[in-house]
Parts: structure tokens; sequence; C-alpha cells
């Protein structure tokens, strides 16, 4: 019998790997497994698209590396990159310092203020004496959440985590929160959507770099330096040969890119 | 012929075995040098600045478990009454709940409550200007309700069996002494039922234990909600989750060796 | 905007084809990782029975850990560090190391669950098999695998299926955990169709529906194997 027990052990170490080993090498690139327009939604044949979609594609052709578009969790997303279950995260990440501790980052590829969003019958400002008392809804683990723990933590009466942005936007909408806090351009999404019609923006937040981070990057496991050399070098080849503008101008009127 | 069989090495239980068989000492050892790693070479210093909220965060879970526990069994008995002796459209209502709730995983009611119903009592204006929407805007009674449900199907099929398992007898002898059949019910009926539903309650309130994590989903905070910030926080993969798990292994433990307390306190006849 | 029925449609605008492509993932899902399940759960019923001492105590641990700890912490668990260790693994043994996908991750996932439950459901079956039966496998010399393949499988099997397909509607609805961790399968793409539409009841009413008609067809087949197994029995009283 243990004849039968080893054989079946080894049946099933070799069967998850074989069933893995079938695909080739490629570069997975990953982002949030969630709507977060207009940067990355799913589409009703289940496609994904956005701008954030056209840039990873247009980067990848640059750089010729074959991407593969890989949805997966955000608050698993950091772990996901270190354990390789993706190579790299293209997925409105900001480059902060807590973050470069753990993971690597390219040069930035875009910057977004970061703006508060309530309902429009309630006038209040983006600044603690504005949000006191009020209850505050953040996406988990991005800049948002550290800043508005940090900066309207003391002041409001509830810092509220959600998994996924559209979720918080869902319970302002709902009227379960006060306010939300996140990058200004997906909110103006937001806003301009159907369920955006109960409120309007409130203003932009005081920035604080050490916070909010320098722009956004992609992701990278750190040491892979040349990858991190193709990324950066394809950002800059696409922003100098027109391609970036090209497909930003379908999102939207203004340099996403910034200062 | 059957002590021969008996006899046969291959069909010892392993059960009466003592703790300090060679093999087992040196498996702990072998355990004990795991811990050891462990403790070493993975990163804890997190674990003081989140212990008073790990702690509160047992007992929000602990809470949730019991409450929810407590009112799905009270919901329990009357569906699982309702199936065994109800007129017939209570017991079909009674059967389709069940099945819907048995039958659909736990999480997608759980969203289905919070953000689907939840979004419909908003668009009332009567609902957000009553005296209710105060708790209908908190994130808790959705994942209450959603688990108490849960509970009270799961339960109510196990009350069903247990109802219909009273023998016949005691039931006819009880309405022999005259009983109503409130107090037949009242002192036989249900006494021995929940008698007989009482072993694979131990169950059901430990898969309800493992049911809990899901409401963090829809940002309740329990236990799991605080390792979840642990782990955003930190960016650390593994050393939250397995703390996470030796908490969850240390309540389930607490709950066996508790619900068996309670047994060996109910008389069983013969044993 | 489409509303109602319009976005449950199979083809876009309507959401309906995800939703099936969704439900597709999680039944794969759910098959696979029963199966995994079923092979761990004959290796660790006979690793309990017969195995040597060191092997007992280590598959009780097993089964004792797995079914003590939330489905949804063992899957974020297992997920990552699933992976991590078999690459780890083929990188001490020398190998170039593999991409391990979604899919058979989550199959590793609900399949290392599911084996302890099914160890256990399949440790009772054998049990329950009259002990005359398996000696006389025995004394007509059939080797260990061919008494497993024909008298041991085959004479528990009518008392593992109540279990076995517990275990079937169990997995079903497991699958729905790893919408946590970011796989495409139907709770999530239900949640992604949803908040892309703002129509939350319309579409988590509809993945719930499916997921009813799941275990509504696996009761009927279940019952028709059920009483195919039992051909034979005697009635039970």
């Amino acid at each position: 019998m243990q004849n039968v027990i080893k054989a079946i052990a080894a049946a099933v170490v070799l069967g998850t790997v074989a069933f893995g080993a079938a695909q080739a090498q490629e570069v997975k690139v990953g982002f949030a497994a969630e709507p977060y327009p207009p940067f990355t939604s799913p589409d009703a044949s289940g496609k994904w698209v956005g701008w954030e979609i056209d840039f990873m594609e247009a980067m990848c052709a640059e750089a010729k590396l074959q991407c593969v578009p890989t949805p997966i969790a955000w608050d698993g997303i950091i772990p996901a990159l270190t354990s390789k279950k993706i190579d790299m995260i293209v997925g409105s990440m900001s480059i902060t310092e807590e973050r470069l501790k753990t993971i690597d980052f390219s040069d930035k590829y875009y910057n977004t203020p970061t703006g508060i969003v309530g309902p429009k019958s309630e006038k209040f400002d983006a600044t603690p004496e504005g949000l006191k008392g009020k209850i505050i809804g953040v996406q988990v683990s991005t800049v948002h959440q550290e800043y508005a723990t940090k900066h309207f933590g003391p002041v409001a009466a509830e810092i509220k985590e959600y998994q996924t942005q559209d979720e918080a936007n869902q319970d302002l909408a709902a009227g379960r929160i006060d306010a939300v806090q996140a990058d200004a351009i997906a909110l103006d999404a937001f806003l301009k959507s159907d369920a955006g019609a109960c409120c309007d923006l409130k203003g932009n937040v005081e920035d604080d770099s050490a916070v909010l981070g320098a722009g956004i990057g992609v992701g990278l496991r750190k040491g892979e330096t040349e990858l991190k050399d193709k990324v950066n070098a394809a950002i800059k080849a696409i922003r100098a040969n027109g391609t970036y503008d090209t497909f930003s101008k379908k999102y939207f009127d203004f340099d996403i890119y910034g200062g | 012929m059957s002590e021969e069989t008996s006899a046969l090495p291959a069909y010892i239980p392993p059960k009466a075995r003592s703790l300090f068989e060679p093999h087992r000492l040196f498996l702990m050892a072998v355990f004990l040098v795991i811990v050891f790693c462990a403790i070493c070479f993975m990163r804890w210093d997190w674990l003081p600045r989140y212990g008073g909220r790990l702690a509160y965060g047992v007992w929000q879970t602990l809470l949730m478990l019991f409450c929810t526990a407590g009112i799905g069994f009270l919901l329990a008995v009357p569906i699982g009454l309702v199936q065994v002796t109800g007129p017939w459209p209570l017991a079909w209502l009674a059967r389709i709940f069940c099945t819907i709730i048995r039958g659909t995983p736990l999480l997608l009611q759980l969203w289905l409550l919070y953000y689907g119903l939840g979004s419909l009592f908003s668009q009332y204006p009567e609902i957000r200007s009553s005296f209710l929407w105060p708790y209908l805007r908190q994130a808790w009674p959705y994942g209450f309700t959603a688990l108490m449900i849960s509970f009270a199907a799961y339960e109510g099929e196990v009350m069903r069996g247990a109802f219909a398992g009273v023998p016949r007898g005691e039931l006819e002898a009880a309405r022999a002494f005259g009983m109503s059949r409130f107090t037949m019910f009242r002192r036989i009926w249900l006494p021995r039922a929940v008698h007989r539903a009482l072993p694979t309650l131990a169950g059901e309130t430990v898969l309800q234990l493992k049911s809990t994590p899901l409401v963090a989903t829809i940002t309740v905070i329990d236990v799991y909600a605080v390792i979840s910030r642990v782990r955003q926080d930190t960016f650390l993969t593994y050393e939250p989750l397995l703390l996470l798990a030796l908490i969850y292994l240390c309540l389930t433990g607490i709950l066996v060796a508790g619900f068996r307390l309670l047994e060996n306190r109910i008389p069983a006849r013969g044993a | 905007m489409p509303s109602g029925l319009e976005l449950l449609s199979l083809s876009p605008p309507g959401w309906g084809g995800v939703l099936l492509a969704g439900l597709m993932a999680s039944l794969q899902l759910a098959v696979g990782g029963y199966l995994l399940g079923l092979v761990i759960g004959i290796g660790g019923a006979c690793g309990k029975l017969y195995g040597g001492p060191i092997l007992r105590d280590l598959l009780e641990v097993y089964t004792t850990l797995i079914r003590a700890v939330p489905e949804l912490v063992l899957i974020l668990l297992l997920y990552y560090a699933g992976t991590d260790a078999v690459n780890q693994i083929l990188l001490l043994l020398g190998f170039a190391t593999v991409d391990i996908s979604g899919l058979a991750a989550g199959i590793f996932v609900i399949g290392v669950v599911q084996g302890a439950y099914s160890t256990e459901v399949l440790r009772g079956a054998i049990k329950a098999v009259p002990a005359g039966q398996i000696e006389a496998a025995r004394a007509y010399g059939m080797p260990p695998l061919l008494a497993l393949r024909r008298v041991i499988l085959p004479a528990m099997l009518p008392y593992a299926i109540p279990g076995l397909s517990n275990l079937w509607l169990i997995a079903t609805k497991d699958t729905a955990l790893l919408a946590v961790v970011g796989f495409s399968e139907l709770t999530l793409v239900t949640r992604q169709a949803a908040g892309s539409t703002k129509a939350y009841m319309t579409f988590y009413l509809a993945a719930g529906v499916l997921y009813l008609l799941v275990t509504l067809m696996s009761n009927i087949v279940i019952g028709f194997i059920e009483r195919h197994a039992r051909r034979g029995m005697p009635r039970t009283v």
C-alpha cells in the first residue's frame, strides 16, 4: 500500500506542475480586476479596455515584449508580483517610498491630482476642517488610504476602506458614506456617469508628495534591471514618437502626463 | 472468525496511541524547529503595533458568530418544524428557502444584500429619511443578515431531520397522557429534537465561524479585515495570513472543546 | 444604457456571454479541484488506514488544519504560497521555474481543501467495507493496487457517495471564494458586470440563478448515481 501512496503523490505533484508548465514564458501584466474607468474596465464582451490598456499595448509593442493582460485582486497585487504570479503592474500605481521598499518602479507614465467628491446637497471643502465628522471612503492599499488616514483620520468620523474603487463610489452614490478620496481623473469619469449624478467634486487635496508619491509608474520586481530598462526606454520612445498622445486623445482633452 | 479479522495488523484503528511514542516525539521536534525558524526568519515586528486591533477583530468575529448562530438557530426551529408538520404552502416555502440559500455561494448572497439591496434602499427617500437609515447605512446589518439566513437554512435542514426522527411512540405516549399539542411540542418534541441535533450543532457552528471572514469583503471590520490591513501596510504575503490561520485554529479548537463539554453535561441514554 | 433583460443577452451590449464564460471557469475549477481532491482523498484515506505511524500523524495534522481554518484564508495562503513553493522546489532541483496559470493555481487550492474532507469521507467508507472482502482479495494474491481498484474502491462506493456528493456541492460554491484573489470566475465577473452597469440586483440575481441551476442539476445526477451505486445493496431500514 505504501507504493500506492507514493505513486499517487508523485502523480499529483507532476500533474500540477505539468498543467502549469503548458504555457510559454510571457510577461504577465497585472492590473486590478475591477472596473476603474477610464483606465481599465471590462466591456460587455469580457475584454478589458481603457487608457491604461492602450498604454500597455503601445509600451509592450515598443519594447517587443509579449504582454498578457492579467486582471488580479488589487489588495493582493504586490504579493502577486513578488510571488511571480505576475511580472509587471500597470495599474495606476503611484510611486511611493513605502512601496519602493518592496518593489521597484519604472519612470512615471502619467500623473494625477487627488480629489475628493461628495453629495451635491452638501457643501464642504477638501480640507481637514471641511471633512470634520464625515465618513470618508478610500480604496485599500492606495496612497489615498494613507493620505486620508494621516490628514483626515484625526477629524473624520471614520475612514472606510474598500476593496475596489468602484465599491467606494457605489457606496457614496448609495449614501452610505459622505465623501470619497481618489485620483481626480478616475473620479471625473465617475462624476460623468449616471451613478455619479448624485455628487460633485469638492476640490483637490493639498499635496503631500511623501505620501501621494511622484506620479504613476510600472511596478516591477526588485533586481530585474533588464526589464526595467526596456520599459523605461519604451515609455520614452512612445512619448517621443507621438503614440502616447494619439491614444491619450481618445480619452482626455488635457495632458495626462503632467509636469 | 471475527476474532481473526481484528487480529490482522492492518485493521487496528490509529486511536489509543500515546502522545509520547518515539515517532511523535520526533515529529514534535521537527514541528518545533519549523516554528522556531518561522519566528526567527520571518518578520513579526509589526505584531505589537496591531495587537489591540487584532483583539478587537477577534471580539467582533466572535460577536458576529454567536449572534448569528443564536438567532439563526431560533429561526431554524420553525423552518424545520413546518417542513415536517406544517401546512403544505409553508412547508414548500421553507423547502424552497433552504434550497436557494444552500444552493448559492454565501459570498454572492452577501454582495446581493449589500450592493444590490443596499443600493435599492437608497433610491427611496422614505427609507432614507426613516429611523432605520442610520443602521441601513452601515455594513454590519447586511453581514449579520446574510450569515444569520445562511445558518438558519443549513440548521433548518438538520432540524427537519431531527423533528422527523423523534420516535412516533414518544409523541403518542405524550398524547395518551392528555398533553395538549403545544405542551407536547414544548415538553417532548422540541427537547428531543434539539437533543438529536446537538452533535451536528458543533460542526455547523465551526462552519459558521469559517464563514465569518466573508463579511470583511463588505467593509465590516473583523479579525480577517484587520489582517488584510496588516498585509497592505507591510506588504508581507505570508506572515499575517499564517497568524490569521493560527487564530482561527485556536478559535475552532476552543469551540470544539466547549461543545464537547456541553455535550458531556447533557445526559444520553446508554453510553 | 440598456436595461433589464437586455443587459443579460448573450452578445454585447448584453453581459450574458461574460457570465456564461464565468460559469464555465467556475465549473472547470470545481471539476478540477474536486477530482484533485478525490485523488488526494484516496491517497489520504489509504495512508490513514494502512500507512506507517508518521504518515498517519501527518495526514491527521493535514485534515485537522484544513478543516479548522476558513477556506478564504486557505485560498489566500495557498494561492500565493502554492505557486511560490512549486517554483522554489523546481529551483532547488535545478529546473527552470514554470509559469503557473491562475486556473492551475485555483484547481490546486480547491483540490487541497477538498482533499482533507474527502480523506475523511473515504476513510469512513473504506472502514465500512466488510473486512472479509478485502482479505479475500489478498488471499487471492491480488497486489495492493489491484485490490484497491477491483475490490476496495467499488465496494466502498455506496458508503462514500452521500459524502462525496455533498463535497461536490461544496466545491461548486467554494469556487466563488476565488473572486477574492481576482480569479475571473462567475462571482467576480458578476461583480464586474454589476459595477460597470450599476445594475447590481439584475446581475447578482442572475448569477444566483446560475449557481442554483448547477446545484439542482447536480442533485438530479447525484440521485441517479446513488441509485446506480446502490444496486445489490440491502435496503436500509
